[in-house]
């Protein structure tokens, strides 16, 4: 190359912090994989497959006699309300909170004003409670809520809300920044309050995003609330728990198999949601 | 509404500057288009003048008051009576029409009314009106990604119109818009003004567009007012120098030759080159 090519067309700046980056991530995630013991060879010692195909031997055949598929489609519908329950309470409170510490919606950063410090310090105590929320596990959640209100799916409930909405204020923030603001602020620029600006400006940019997510959740929660039976707190979980202990390993493939049945349908529905909102 | 600006400077973080120490007074109900070079502070203008970017020094007053110092409910209620038109008007995708006239109003409403709008629409017959005066209403109930760019701009027009507001900015609001199409909103910006004794500042890219509906032209260069004159006094000369442009071409619409009205005789004197 000559000089005055290399001058025509000029290195791209954007190439050395790239590189920085890569090698960064590669560096942070070494001792992570020695942390955790990670190591796929060890999958393939014949010792450990033979282990892993004795227990899913245990599976089969599935159990299906009309009595327990009678049971097993009543937990399953425990499953689905508990979930839905839950995640209705989690996004009824997951979208003031959002809302509440969303900047596109700050009045008060418009020019800044008088007072604009205010905003981020009246923020960070929402967002140190969506931290909370979220990183207490919903198992821990669920292990509080069994004993105030007891063994049953109510617990798994209030346990999905808590945890959930926790987790769906920050990404409902998170989607309503990444959106075009533009719309919210226009709002707020000609006198417009928060609430009017969101439902204006910022719902229908971000509706998509928004109802894909949380159909997502949903599906996350009907997995969550598996976990939460092993503690107590009903549905499929708690009759799993119960094969498992008693070693029916074919009553616990009968109910992966509704699992996957329930997920699948999330999943539709979430497809079906997004191109009737495109 | 009164503006006022004194010695306005806006500089951004970097150190670029938006505003160069711009003064200018604007009465209630006069008309002032504002034209320059691209980059030369006119979005930033009006910003200013529309309480959406705090001046980093100097004053703005708006009716006699500075708008910053004035309390939260206050600020509000000002720039409910403030209606900015936008080059590419912030209008979401997926709402329809409808929703983006009336949402003009949402400052005046208060939140009661403007939640209720959205289950259903709270003025259609307003929003249609309105929409009509840009020629887009029978699009009322279709969504803005429907409309071309020239039909969303005039709907973000037609947003500001039905917002009734006492002072009207509008930031290139034409620039998608083919010169019939322009002449026509740019004409209704100003019949709306004058019904209503609104004052309205435009920013124009199109010089001839200016010179044809506005009594007064701003010309802003490197953020700062070069000179303030109505079309009669605005020398070929003046254009140039504001364009800075070696071919000598001005701005207008389809690059056609700029049609001056006759200069009066004490332009011709040239002892005043800023007017003002």
């Amino acid at each position: 190359m000559t000089t005055a090519a290399a001058l025509a067309a000029p290195r791209d700046p954007a190439l050395g912090p790239r590189l920085a980056l890569t090698l960064v991530a590669l560096v942070l995630l070494w001792p992570a994989v020695q942390i955790a013991e990670f190591n796929p060879l060890t999958l393939l010692e014949p010792k450990n497959l033979s282990a892993m195909a004795r227990f899913l031997g245990t599976f089969f055949p599935m159990a299906l006699s009309a009595d327990f598929l009678h049971l097993v489609a009543r937990s399953a519908l425990e499953t689905l309300a508990l979930a839905t329950a839950g995640m209705a309470l989690a996004i009824a409170l997951g979208f003031p909170l959002a809302i509440a510490v969303s900047e596109s919606l700050s009045i008060s950063r418009i020019g800044p004003a008088r007072g604009a410090w205010l905003g981020p310090l009246a923020r960070a105590p929402v967002r140190g409670l969506l931290i909370l929320m979220r990183s207490i596990p919903e198992i821990v959640w669920a292990l509080l809520f069994v004993r105030a209100v007891g063994l049953g799916p109510a617990a798994g409930v209030l346990a999905i809300a808590i945890n959930y909405a926790g987790m769906l204020g920050k990404v409902y923030f998170e989607i309503f920044e990444a959106g075009d603001t533009r719309p919210a602020r226009a709002i707020l620029e000609s006198g417009g309050g928060r609430v009017n600006a969101f439902f204006y400006g910022v719902v229908p940019v971000a509706l998509p995003e928004i109802v894909s997510y949380s159909v997502y959740r949903w599906e996350c929660a009907i997995r969550a609330s598996v976990v939460m039976g092993f503690v107590g707190a009903g549905g499929l979980g708690q009759q799993m728990e119960l094969s498992i202990r008693m070693l029916n390993g074919g009553e616990v493939s009968t109910m992966l198999v509704v699992f996957l049945l329930l997920v699948l349908v999330a999943d539709v529905i979430s497809a079906l949601l997004r191109k009737v909102l495109r | 509404m009164k503006l006022l600006l004194a010695d306005a400077r806006i500089e951004f973080s970097g150190g670029r500057r938006a505003l160069d120490g711009v003064a200018l007074e604007v009465a209630r109900g006069e008309r002032v288009a504002v034209i320059g070079p691209s980059g030369a502070g006119k979005t930033s203008l009006l910003r200013v003048l529309g309480t959406a970017l705090r001046p980093s020094a100097g004053s703005v007053a708006i009716d006699g008051a500075d708008p910053w110092s004035l309390p939260r409910s206050a600020l509000r209620r000002l720039r409910a009576r403030i209606g900015a038109i936008y080059q590419s008007p912030p209008l979401p995708p997926r709402q329809r029409l409808v929703t983006a006239v009336l949402a003009g109003r949402l400052g005046a409403w208060g939140f009661w009314k403007g939640l209720a709008s959205l289950v259903y629409p709270a003025d259609i017959a307003g929003a249609r009106a309105a929409l009509a005066r840009l020629e887009v209403s029978e699009r009322l109930f279709d969504r803005c990604d429907r409309l071309s760019g020239g039909q969303l701009q005039r709907v973000g027009v037609a947003r500001a119109l039905y917002q009734r507001p006492e002072l009207i900015l509008a930031d290139e609001p034409v620039s998608s818009l083919d010169p019939q199409l322009a002449d026509l909103t740019v004409g209704e910006l100003n019949r709306e003004a004058r019904s209503r004794n609104v004052t309205l500042v435009a920013s124009l890219h199109a010089v001839d567009l200016a010179m044809k509906w506005f009594p007064r032209i701003v010309g802003l260069r490197a953020g700062a007012v070069q000179f303030d004159c109505p079309p009669m006094r605005v020398s070929q000369a003046m254009l140039r120098d504001l364009y800075a442009t070696e071919s000598g071409e001005i701005p207008t619409q389809d690059y056609r030759p700029l049609e001056r009205p006759q200069p009066g005789p004490r332009a011709a004197s040239g002892s005043q080159p800023l007017c003002r």
